[in-house]
């Protein structure tokens, strides 16, 4: 199957590529998998006092698409509020990306991650 | 369609293989097409079509998973074509170091034993988690056939590791 080219551009030059230390109280942590493909995907928010996301970083282990949907998703969140990150929806993804039919799945895992990232983080400072 | 009533076994997830396996060949040769070369159109396209149940039939029910995901949707758990993300994060975490273990075989001073380590692992797993698969299928209640489905999920990572650990290990002999 043909990857579009942003899909082979961020599989090449992954942005954001990485781990933040958990302890840090600051970093949120997101982990979601998709069982039918196997794909893991580990998606960190450095968030700062005032709720906006100030860095990301992902780790995926998947397919071209897994990683450029999540890829993707770690430049588009910094900058944002979690509410904004909160709104980011797969089909915006998909969309930016060209996935086919068959690879909606890995930008839903993308979607999925940022939403566990996300409450990981409201967990973490008590609801 | 039921796979078990196809072979006539009872629908159960442990499974004699070696039966499947005779009444497999039996209903192939009962429906083959050649058989039929001289029969209506009717009995022909039938014949055509039995044949494709029975291998599909044959190839869901000879491995475990499959089977479980038959005998899941049987019971009205369909799950093979879901698309909602698991989530359960300790299970994520082991499957990262799991991955980052396989990622770092090719770069070991011993591959061979480092695939060894993993491939123990990982076979380690999936036995306790089979076991529990067939534990839970047995029981056969609304809850256990939950706590199946969520096994079957959980295998399916496994298998995938498998898969990987499997190309790697071809990398590596070529």
């Amino acid at each position: 199957m043909a990857y579009s080219n942003k899909v082979i551009d961020h599989y090449e030059n992954p942005r954001n590529v990485g781990s933040f230390a958990k302890d840090d109280p600051s970093i949120a942590t997101g982990m979601v998998g998709a069982p039918a493909c196997g794909d893991v995907m580990k998606l960190q928010i450095k968030v700062n006092e005032l709720g906006i996301i100030e860095d990301a970083k992902f780790k995926t282990y998947g397919c071209g698409s897994a990683i450029a949907s999540s890829s993707l998703v770690t430049e588009w969140v910094k900058g944002k509020s979690l509410d904004e990150a909160q709104q980011i929806k797969n089909t915006d993804i998909a969309h930016e990306l060209a996935l086919p039919p068959v690879k909606i799945h890995c930008s839903i895992l993308a979607e999925d991650a940022i939403k566990a990232a996300i409450a990981d983080y409201k967990q973490k400072r008590g609801g | 369609m039921n796979y078990f009533q196809l072979f006539d076994l009872p629908a159960t997830f442990e499974l004699d293989l070696t039966e499947l396996g005779s009444r497999y060949l039996a209903l192939q040769r009962k429906f083959h097409p050649d058989k039929y070369a001289a029969a209506s159109n009717r009995d022909r396209l039938m014949s055509v079509q039995q044949t494709a149940n029975i291998n599909d039939a044959y190839h869901s029910l000879k491995q475990p998973l499959l089977r479980a995901e038959h005998l899941l949707a049987l019971r009205g758990l369909k799950i093979s074509h879901e698309q909602r993300s698991f989530t359960d994060p300790v299970f994520l975490m082991q499957q990262m170091e799991l991955r980052e273990q396989l990622e770092e075989i090719s770069s070991s001073a011993d591959p061979d034993s480092a695939i060894m380590a993993v491939e123990q692992q990982l076979q380690q797993q999936r036995k306790v988690l089979l076991k529990q698969l067939a534990a839970t299928l047995d029981a056969n209640t609304a809850e256990q056939n939950q706590q199946a489905a969520e096994l079957v999920r959980k295998l399916k990572f496994f298998f995938k590791l498998q898969h990987e650990l499997e190309l790697i290990e071809q990398q590596l002999q070529d």
